[in-house]
Order: C-alpha cells, then sequence, then structure tokens
C-alpha cells in the first residue's frame, strides 16, 4: 500500500464511515441556494462531521451533498461539472429512458413524485442532520440562523423518524452491509476473488481510491493555472498538476420509498387463508429473512472474510442453495446480494479457473448467472419514517424509508442492483416476476405477467403466487454528489469570491414550484 | 438438425437522402426501440424461418481517432444494413424476402446508391450486396424459431395444467403427477392445439461442409507446425511491441450520444448491441485479426455450439464483420439483461475473449499480450464501447420476453417429456423447471 491509498478520514464526510446509529433523530433538508455570496460564507465554516475516530461520539452530525444545479448555483465551471458521470449529470428522473431502467413506472413514475422531477431544477443541496432522540427541532433551528436563512430556502423537508432496527414492514433491517477495507488488506483484481467476501475496497464507496477493479474511478480534475482555488484541493494522485475534486467524496442516492405496510399484510394473509403462521412465513419468503432477521438459508461454515462466524444472521451465501430451496431466488435479499464469488462455487486453483473461464464447468443450470456480487455493493444509510405508534389513531398514514445508498458508481452500483437485479424479470434465471417488495408489477411486451412470486419447492413443482400488488411507491428521489471536506470548502470558496455573486439566472429557483413543494410536504414534514 | 445462417445486406445511402432515410426506418415502428412486426416495409412477422432481423445505419462516428496512428482518416459513406439470423439457408430466405417485402425494400433502396442503376431483379440487388461474417455466434445451433415457439407453448400449457392439477387435489405422487401431464399432452397434441415438431434430418451437405470445417484447424496447425514454430515467437514479439505503442484514446460519449442509444434500450428483456469502428492499421494487425477470427469462428460453429460462450449464457447471437474492405469492423449481437449486466459479463467473465477479438480495434484500451488488460480496465472500456456503438433504428424479435436461459429450460421441460424413464429425482427437478 503507498501513501496515495492511505485513506484520509478527516476529509470524508462521517455518513461514509458511520451510520450515525446513536444519534437516533435526523432531518433531510432539500436546499436551494438563493444567494451565492452567503451560500459560500455558510459552506466554509459549516461544521461538517468528518470519518475521522473521535475520542467522544458526537452530539450531533451535518452532512452535505449536491445536485448539478447546485454546484452550477454556487459556480462550479461548466468544464469541471461536465466531468462528473452521465448518470450524475442527467438525473434519477433526467431520462425516460433511465426511468423505465430503474422500474420508476406506472404507479413510481417520476411525474407523480412529491419532489425531485418537476422542481428538480430549484433542488440544490441536501442537508442530513442528526441529533438525539428529541432534540431535533432544537438543532434545527441552531443550523438556521441568520446566515443560513440569508443563503439558502427550504424546498422541502422530507419525513424522517426516530431510528428504528425494523423497517415499516416490520423486518429487522441494515443487516448486510459491506464492510469496508480501510487499510487494504484485500486484493483488488478483476479475477482475484473465487468466493464471496464482504470486504469491500474503499474506492468502491470513496472517491480517489483503488476501488474493486484495482482502479481509480473517473473523477472530476481541476488544473491549478486555471482555477486558482483549486490549491485547497487533495492532488489528484494520476495525473500531476491536476487538483482532485472527487477524491474523498461519494456519491449518494437518496429515494423516498413509502411502503403499503397494510397492504402487505393484508395480502399475506390472503395467500395464507388467514392462517398466521403460513402469512409470517410467506412474508419471510418475500423478504429472505424471518422478522428478527433470521436468514432463510444456514449459516455456512465457509469463511466470509469481512463477517463474523457469530454474527449467524449475517454469516451465509447462497451456494449450497442454487435452486431456491431454503430462500427463493426472487426474494427481497437474495436479490439485493446473491452473495456470489467471481466464479462458481468450488472453483479453486488455476485449472479449475480455466476450466470454468473457458465455459467447461456445468455443474448446475442455475449456477452461475451471477457472479462478482463484488462489484455492485450497496453502503446504505437509510431512515424509516412515518411509523405509526400503537396508541395513534391516525392508520392512513404515509409511512416508509428514505432509502439512502453511497457509492463511487451510481451507474455500477445502484443502478445495477435496481435495473438487473430487483426489478429485472429474468434475474438469475426466474421468470414471471420482479422484487416482491420493491419491483413494480408491469407486465412484458408480450402479455407475460411479472406480479407473481415463486417458491420453489424440493418436493417437485413449485408454487406460484399470483396477482402481488405494489407495496412500494417512489415518492421522490435524487442523485447527489457528497463531497469531501476540502471539496465543500472549494466550493464554499468559490461561490462567496465568485464576482458573479448573485445566483446566475436560470437557476433562480421557481417560486411557484417551491410554493408547491412546500404545501405538499407539510403533511410529512417533521420540522 | 436445422442450421442457422445470417444475412446481412450493406448498401452506401444516396447522398442527401439521410433524413429520408431517418423518417423511413422510423415509420417502421410503434415507439421508439419497439418494431412493428407487421410493419409494411419489412412485414418481418411474415417469416416464421426469421429469429431476429435489424435495419440500423452504420455510420463512422470515431473515425477520426485513427489520426492518433498518424494515418489519414478513413472514408466510409453512411450505409444502410439490413441483418439478421435465420433457419436454413440464406439464400433459401433472400429469395423469399426479395418476394414478400419486394416493394417495401425499393422504398429502401431507392434512397441508396446503385438502386436506379442496377439491372436485374430484387433477389440480386440483395445478393450482390450481401456481406458475409468473419465468425457467427449462434446460441443453440440447431433450434429453430418454430421449436422456440411449440416449447414456450408446451411450458405454458404444462406450467398452467400443473397449477390447476395441484389446486385441485394436493397430489403428492410425483410419478402420478407427470403420467397426469404427459396424458394431457397427447390430448393436447391430438386436437392439434399443441404441436411438437420431431428435429429435421440434418443434410448430407450441412453435414459433410461441417465435418470438414472441423478437421481443418486441427489439419492446417499440423501442417503449418515447423512455420509456427519459427513465426509464433516474432509474432508474439512484434505484437507486444505494437501493443506497447498503441495510442490511449480516451473520449467521452456525448450525453446526446448516451441519450440516442438508451431510448431504444431495455423494452424487452433482451437488448441488441452494435459496435462499429476502424481496425488498427498495419497488416500484422489485419493477419492476426483475420486468424483469431478464424479461430473464433471455429468455437463458435464447434464448441460453443450448445448455450455457452465461454461463460456466458446471454447471447442470442452475435457476429463480427469485416466491412471497408477490411479496415473497418462491426459487431453485432443479441443478448438478455441490461446493458450494464452485459458488460459485467465482458469484463468479469470473459475479458480474455473481448481482448482477442475487440483489441485490433482502434481507440480499445491497452491490452498485454492479447489477453490481459483492455476489457479489464473497466471505464475506459465501457467507455470505448458505448462510444462506437450504433442505435438499430428498427430491431425485430421473433419471440420476444423470451430469454436463452428461457429457451434451454423448455427444451429441457420437453425433453423430459419425450424421454423416459426418469427417476423420482429426475421427475421432481423436471417438474419444478416447469
Amino acid at each position: 500500500m503507498n501513501d496515495q491509498q492511505t485513506v484520509e478520514f478527516d476529509d470524508i464526510q462521517a455518513l461514509a464511515r458511520f451510520a450515525h446509529g446513536h444519534l437516533q433523530d435526523s432531518c433531510f433538508l432539500l436546499l436551494s441556494v438563493i444567494d451565492r455570496h452567503a451560500a459560500g460564507r455558510w459552506l466554509q465554516r459549516a461544521n461538517i462531521a468528518t470519518a475521522g475516530q473521535k475520542a467522544e461520539l458526537p452530539d450531533t452530525a451535518v452532512q452535505i451533498a449536491f445536485t448539478p444545479a447546485g454546484l452550477t448555483a454556487l459556480g462550479l465551471p461548466e468544464q469541471t461539472l461536465m466531468q462528473f458521470p452521465e448518470d450524475y449529470l442527467t438525473g434519477i428522473s433526467g431520462d425516460e429512458s433511465r426511468s423505465r431502467r430503474l422500474g420508476d413506472v406506472d404507479h413510481n413514475a417520476p411525474a407523480l413524485w412529491q419532489w425531485g422531477h418537476h422542481d428538480w431544477h430549484a433542488v440544490h443541496l441536501l442537508l442530513l442532520l442528526y441529533s438525539h432522540r428529541g432534540s431535533i427541532g432544537r438543532f434545527r433551528e441552531e443550523i438556521a440562523d441568520k446566515g443560513f436563512d440569508s443563503a439558502f430556502h427550504v424546498c422541502h423537508t422530507l419525513p424522517t423518524d426516530t431510528l428504528s432496527p425494523h423497517e415499516p414492514f416490520g423486518f429487522k433491517d441494515g443487516i448486510s452491509q459491506p464492510r469496508i477495507d480501510w487499510q487494504h488488506t484485500q486484493r483488488t483484481d478483476v479475477h482475484a476473488r473465487e468466493a464471496y467476501s464482504n470486504l469491500l475496497a474503499p474506492g468502491e464507496i470513496v472517491l480517489g481510491y483503488d476501488n474493486e477493479y484495482g482502479q481509480l474511478t473517473p473523477r472530476p480534475l481541476v488544473s491549478t493555472t486555471s482555477d486558482t482555488h483549486s490549491v485547497i484541493l487533495p492532488p489528484a494522485v494520476d495525473h500531476p498538476g491536476y487538483q482532485d475534486m472527487g477524491r474523498n467524496g461519494t456519491y449518494l442516492v437518496l429515494r423516498q420509498l413509502q411502503q403499503d405496510v397494510s397492504g402487505f399484510w393484508k395480502y399475506v394473509h390472503e395467500q395464507a387463508r388467514g392462517n398466521a403462521t403460513l402469512a409470517e412465513e410467506l412474508a419471510s419468503q418475500f423478504v429472505g429473512r424471518q422478522r428478527d432477521g433470521k436468514p432463510l438459508v444456514i449459516p455456512t461454515v465457509r469463511n466470509i472474510p469481512g463477517i463474523s462466524r457469530k454474527q449467524t444472521d449475517n454469516h451465509f451465501d447462497y451456494d449450497d442453495d442454487p435452486y431456491g430451496f431454503q430462500c427463493p431466488v426472487g426474494a427481497h435479499i437474495r436479490r439485493s446480494n446473491p452473495r456470489s464469488g467471481d466464479f462458481p462455487p468450488g472453483v479453486s486453483g488455476f485449472w479449475s479457473r480455466l476450466v470454468s473461464t473457458l465455459g467447461f464447468n456445468r455443474q448446475a443450470e442455475q449456477q452461475d448467472l451471477v457472479a462478482s456480487s463484488r462489484f455492485h455493493r450497496l453502503l446504505r444509510r437509510g431512515r424509516t419514517y412515518g411509523a405509526i405508534h400503537p396508541q395513534s389513531a391516525e392508520t392512513d398514514k404515509e409511512q416508509g424509508l428514505q432509502f439512502i445508498s453511497l457509492g463511487a458508481n451510481i451507474t455500477r452500483q445502484f443502478e445495477f442492483v435496481q435495473s438487473a437485479w430487483s426489478i429485472s424479470s429474468s434475474f438469475a434465471g426466474t421468470r414471471e416476476e420482479r422484487d416482491p417488495l420493491l419491483g413494480h408489477r408491469r407486465a412484458l411486451d408480450n402479455g407475460t405477467r411479472t406480479d407473481n412470486f415463486m417458491q420453489a419447492d424440493a418436493a417437485g413443482a413449485q408454487r406460484k403466487l399470483p396477482s402481488l400488488p405494489a407495496f412500494v411507491t417512489v415518492r421522490g428521489a435524487g442523485y447527489f454528489f457528497m463531497p469531501g471536506l476540502r471539496a465543500v470548502r472549494y466550493l464554499g470558496k468559490m461561490a462567496e469570491q465568485n464576482p458573479d455573486g448573485a445566483t446566475p439566472n436560470g437557476d433562480e429557483p421557481d417560486s411557484a414550484v417551491i410554493s408547491e413543494i412546500n404545501s405538499s410536504s407539510s403533511v410529512a414534514g417533521r420540522p | 438438425m436445422t442450421p442457422q445462417s445470417s444475412f446481412m445486406i450493406v448498401v452506401p445511402i444516396a447522398s442527401g437522402k439521410r433524413d429520408a432515410m431517418d423518417s423511413l426506418l422510423e415509420s417502421m415502428n410503434l415507439a421508439p426501440g419497439r418494431v412493428d412486426p407487421h410493419n409494411p416495409v419489412i412485414p418481418f412477422a411474415l417469416f416464421d424461418e426469421l429469429h431476429s432481423a435489424r435495419l440500423l445505419i452504420i455510420e463512422a462516428n470515431t473515425a477520426e481517432d485513427i489520426l492518433a496512428y498518424d494515418t489519414e482518416v478513413r472514408h466510409w459513406t453512411p450505409s444502410l444494413a439490413l441483418l439478421g439470423e435465420v433457419d436454413g439457408e440464406r439464400g433459401q430466405f433472400l429469395a423469399r424476402l426479395a418476394v414478400v417485402a419486394s416493394h417495401g425494400l425499393a422504398t429502401l433502396f431507392a434512397l441508396c446508391q446503385g438502386f436506379d442503376t442496377h439491372q436485374g431483379s430484387m433477389l440480386s440487388f440483395l445478393q450482390s450486396h450481401q456481406t458475409n461474417s468473419a465468425a457467427d455466434y449462434v446460441n443453440w445451433r440447431g433450434r429453430t424459431v418454430r421449436q422456440v415457439h411449440e416449447e414456450a407453448r408446451l411450458q405454458r400449457f404444462l406450467a398452467e395444467r400443473l397449477s390447476t392439477m395441484l389446486a385441485e387435489d394436493g397430489h403428492t405422487d410425483v410419478r402420478q403427477i407427470r403420467q397426469q401431464l404427459l396424458t394431457s399432452v397427447q390430448l393436447e397434441q391430438q386436437t392439434g392445439r399443441l404441436t411438437l415438431t420431431p428435429e429435421a434430418p440434418t443434410s448430407w451437405r450441412h453435414w459433410w461442409r461441417n465435418a470438414l470445417h472441423l478437421i481443418s484447424l486441427p489439419v492446417i496447425l499440423l501442417l503449418l507446425t515447423p512455420v509456427l514454430v519459427v513465426v509464433l515467437p516474432l509474432a508474439l514479439w512484434r505484437l507486444r511491441k505494437i501493443e506497447k505503442n498503441d495510442p490511449d484514446i480516451d473520449t467521452k460519449s456525448t450525453l446526446a450520444h448516451i441519450r440516442t442509444l438508451s431510448r431504444i434500450e431495455d423494452h424487452d428483456v433482451s437488448n441488441q448491441f452494435n459496435v462499429f469502428g476502424d481496425v488498427k492499421p498495419g497488416l500484422f494487425r489485419l493477419l492476426l485479426l483475420k486468424s483469431v477470427m478464424y479461430i473464433v469462428s471455429y468455437a463458435a460453429r464447434h464448441i460453443y455450439r450448445r448455450g455457452y460462450l465461454a461463460r456466458v449464457r446471454t447471447i442470442h447471437f452475435a457476429r463480427w464483420v469485416f466491412l471497408n474492405q477490411n479496415r473497418s469492423m462491426y459487431f453485432a449481437s443479441l443478448y438478455d439483461g441490461s446493458l450494464e449486466s452485459y458488460m459485467d459479463d465482458f469484463i468479469n467473465k470473459v475479458a480474455f475473449g473481448l481482448n482477442l477479438t475487440f483489441s485490433h480495434g482502434v481507440g480499445y484500451p491497452r491490452t498485454r499480450w492479447m489477453i490481459k488488460g483492455g476489457a479489464e480496465l473497466e471505464q475506459p472500456f465501457k467507455q470505448t464501447l458505448r462510444r462506437h456503438q450504433l442505435p438499430a433504428a428498427v430491431w425485430y424479435r421473433a419471440h420476444p420476453g423470451l430469454t436463452a436461459i428461457d429457451m434451454a429450460r423448455h427444451a429441457r421441460i420437453r425433453r423430459g417429456i419425450e424421454e423416459y424413464p426418469l427417476d423420482n429425482a429426475q421427475i421432481r427437478q423436471w417438474l419444478s423447471e416447469i
């Protein structure tokens, strides 16, 4: 490991390393820059939480991420902006083809979203605030001081809730996370890893370090001669004379997913004909885990780097269950992470790798359809919202998940998992079904329905549950860039010192849109 | 066995007719990326031997990349290409196409060079513009369109029958279930609603040609051994030298280009893929590429003929074609899943194969020994493929909604009907696939 690969925790926003689990309350704000100068000043003094180790856990945390419109509003030159990848620049709702690929169609279509589509040009920043239980209101007031108010307009306050280990359907969530290999203990090479490992190269999450291919993900670089502000940025390790705007930054995908909890349990109970045990079993088949988090497949005896054997709810893969007898192949967690190595199970050593590579290792028809899941991992940082308390009378309240995932490559990570695995009707040889939780239910063009759920059965014929309703609805979504600390200061400085102090024309937030958003958010918002 | 063959008609577009061609091609679609199978220009659905077909305009978007080699830009006239895969002989299909779609083809070719002065039939025009592939890959040699349809129908019938049976009473004896299913199939066959056409006998001509081709490579290798012993080390030395001197070209695709391509992608479980680019200059490269193509063609014909292309099982058809007097190469394929998952397979499963065949193209990421590097450089590789990609203006498939994995499973289900005895474990396996 060379110096360039030593991870600079103090320059990385804390969320890439910690989930702020002890800060149970949170508040997510979508902001619009109304005064570039003021915004620049505020960004430079903002106390952003970093990934560096502290003696004590902090009482509050602030994280900041930007949209492409936000970077422009702060005065980032177009030539730098255009170096960002296509997915980020176009945005999650900016192209119908992308929406189709991600399954944001029908009831999930961006046109129906509460935020992230009509208003996207006016959204510039995402501010994530975390604090101890009960103190988030006070913390938000503290943040929204005079300098803040003159710089930003709050377009939308996303609903959030006190942190809960269970997602709204009632299942324990957040068990499976990649473990970031900050010390670079594991080799990264295209064909190096035969079996599944949970250790993930830092460059898969944070830009500027080697990713799982042993390469640097492209990111915007700035020449020191053309841009004097850029001296505060870290140098680009692969391009002498350039500063790295991406280093220590990460992309943040945010999706507000409304969950139809009563619809979910109603369907399951109907299918179980009222048998509560059966209903519970069915629901766990959808998820791939029981409510308490216990996976449906038995823990493996093989070693999985990055997961302790004691962690029985995570020490498993699907190598011994190719047909899905233990856990349906189409189950939610199996689609989200098939836990496959670079080669089919049992391949080890030069010759068997060669035989496999040439296509002569044909043990089971189901095997090797999905390989190398390490290139498609998500670091999840979501929070639930709208929990219905047992005492509460409101039962029709919107509830769900503010899904957040971090990664260095939106297309290869979030979009791949969403399109090729979760909503694909042909994931790993499955057919006529999509993710039972996340998927839309649109039939294929040739009329084949995809609203089923298939359960393989060792005794013979598979069981088919028909006519699944959609249980999840997308209410808003966006792609953000969460820069390193120095890059935030660079942006702040640029905004403050830019001769054109006012927000450039065209980025003026549309007041009609904003008021519309505000009125729609007031129901769910929790200031 | 009925062998599959490919056709590809390439005709330069007449100057000033590009816009008219674009709108004519667009008129064959119901929506972007979704063909009208009964469109009046070429009613694809009328050809029951046609697996897939596409029309695209092959144009040299990346022609200037070759300047990095201090070589002049190679002239290429944007051309209309009509290509596809059929059961049986190409000649028979083209003859039928020339008759059935003569009017539509005439309107297409009227916008191209040479059609107005062409003396002779439509068929002779097609034949004179037929461009042969250097290598053709077929996912499952011998599987006909008819077989795909019949087996898909069989699977649907069995699945419905099975779920009714299981709902009616809880069957437990798998032998009994299978027997009942077999009886239902027989009844259905008697009514004519279900047909399972037996495989056609292999023609002697095909058999001989294939056998000769099969021994060609070993014979050539054997005869050339004395020469190869001398030439091979020199060739490797030369290869490594030119590999090291290859210029890096890392131009990004424009957002508009990406949008044009993705507009027609992911409407079905499968997608089409076309790339076109220049072959690196020099006779050595060309000879190398020709030899590689011969080996690929050999492997596709004799080794990877039953569902696997090395480790990849999602490619239905693929072909490599030399164009512009061997100065450019065109690659077309039909694959399951999204482009990202296709690329994923390329990089993680068959990078060596991609490098062998594509590293001779201008702009391909640097390789080592024609096998390492290249596709393993994830981002430059994806970037170069996307940049050389061309959209198919029109794309038809005879069996939308079916992946190669589905087709292989359907064939196994059919085998389970026609073959017995099966033991209980085999019956359970068979039932689970229905």
